[in-house]
């Protein structure tokens, strides 16, 4: 019986055509690494721009939300393998876990559109 | 007794393309970001609502009496504990036993790390604040501080539980089977970049703004 010299016959099982990680796992590690230097410093990025600098209230909450999103996509594309993910369900489930998510988000957003007549919503805090 | 057998816990089930764990868990963490997301959501609708002025105004930096420096280093601990988590996958995925029991190991004691730090200095210096303690009654910035960093500690707490479960007694499947125990474990570590995903936006969110 051939046997390939790939990663999947180590356990000495028949090659599965499906698996999505029939590449060699040895040669993630180094973006596992990478991944967490950048982690690391967007972290600092983060705090720096809400300590070290002066920018508006609303740029700065723009500027973190927009690394925690770098943050959270490099964790996802690379630490949960979604970069070599080929499964359809899966991006089924995240399509449309992300829209239900966006109108989740937006309630509060929509919901300033029913302020009674003169009911004024508070400004972002102090 | 008959030994059921759960199908598809290594074999690519016909539909989805995938073993059944890696799949039930993506779904499991989608309804999971529909938890997160209506905390966070309730967030921006009670900070927007706040009045500008007044006892009940949001309560600015120093009034929240968070430090971001705790909240920096359990975001590390957090970021260093997921890369641990994925070198233990990865190691049983090149079929080194120890190295993933070890790296197993190390997150779980990164998971501990974490909660230690928010309990003793964050929580308890907190509630027992002099001369009036900082509690969820106090106001609507505490309540929601504790409700998430709550339900978050809650959630490391239950992934220590199943880590834990696979440092133990769960690591005889390695015998057994050990590319079903590696699946186990990827679905864990699944869950456990999630936990460290939420935690990515909360230290800004109520640490930093």
């Amino acid at each position: 019986m051939a046997q390939n010299a790939d990663s999947c016959s180590f356990f000495g099982l028949p090659q599965e055509p499906e698996m999505s990680d029939s590449h060699d796992i040895s040669k993630h590690v180094k973006s596992y690494v990478a991944v967490f230097i950048a982690l690391a410093v967007f972290t600092v990025v983060t705090v720096v721009a809400a300590y070290g600098v002066h920018v508006s209230k609303p740029a700065h909450i723009g500027i973190a939300l927009v690394i925690a999103a770098i943050k959270a996509s490099l964790v996802a594309a690379i630490f949960m393998h979604l970069k070599w993910e080929r499964s359809a369900s899966i991006w089924w489930v995240l399509m449309i876990c992300a829209i239900f998510f966006l109108a989740l988000i937006s309630i509060p957003v929509l919901s300033q559109q029913d302020a009674p007549p003169g009911v004024h919503y508070g400004t972002w805090g102090p | 007794m008959s030994t059921a057998v759960l199908p598809y816990t290594v074999k690519p089930h016909p539909m989805t393309g995938l073993y059944s764990g890696k799949f039930g868990t993506w779904l499991f963490l989608a309804s999971e970001v529909m938890l997160f997301g209506a905390l966070f959501s309730s967030y921006v609708l009670l900070r927007v609502g706040a009045p500008a002025t007044g006892p009940t105004a949001w309560p600015s930096h120093e009034e929240t009496h968070l430090s971001w420096k705790i909240g920096g280093f359990n975001t590390l601990v957090l970021i260093v504990s997921s890369v641990t988590m994925v070198m233990a996958w990865a190691s049983l995925k090149m079929g080194d036993f120890a190295k993933g029991r070890g790296y197993l190991i190390a997150t779980f004691l990164l998971a501990t790390t974490f909660l230690v730090v928010k309990l003793v200095f964050e929580y308890v210096p907190k509630f027992t604040h002099q001369p009036h303690p900082y509690l969820p009654s106090t106001n609507n910035f505490f309540a929601l501080y504790y409700t998430m960093t709550g339900l978050h500690g809650l959630h490391v707490v239950g992934g220590m539980i199943v880590i834990g479960y696979f440092i133990g007694p769960g690591a005889a499947l390695w015998k057994r089977d050990p590319e079903y125990f590696t699946n186990r474990i990827e679905c864990t570590g699944l869950y456990w970049h999630f936990v460290d995903l939420v935690w990515i936006f909360l230290f800004p969110v109520l640490y930093l703004m």
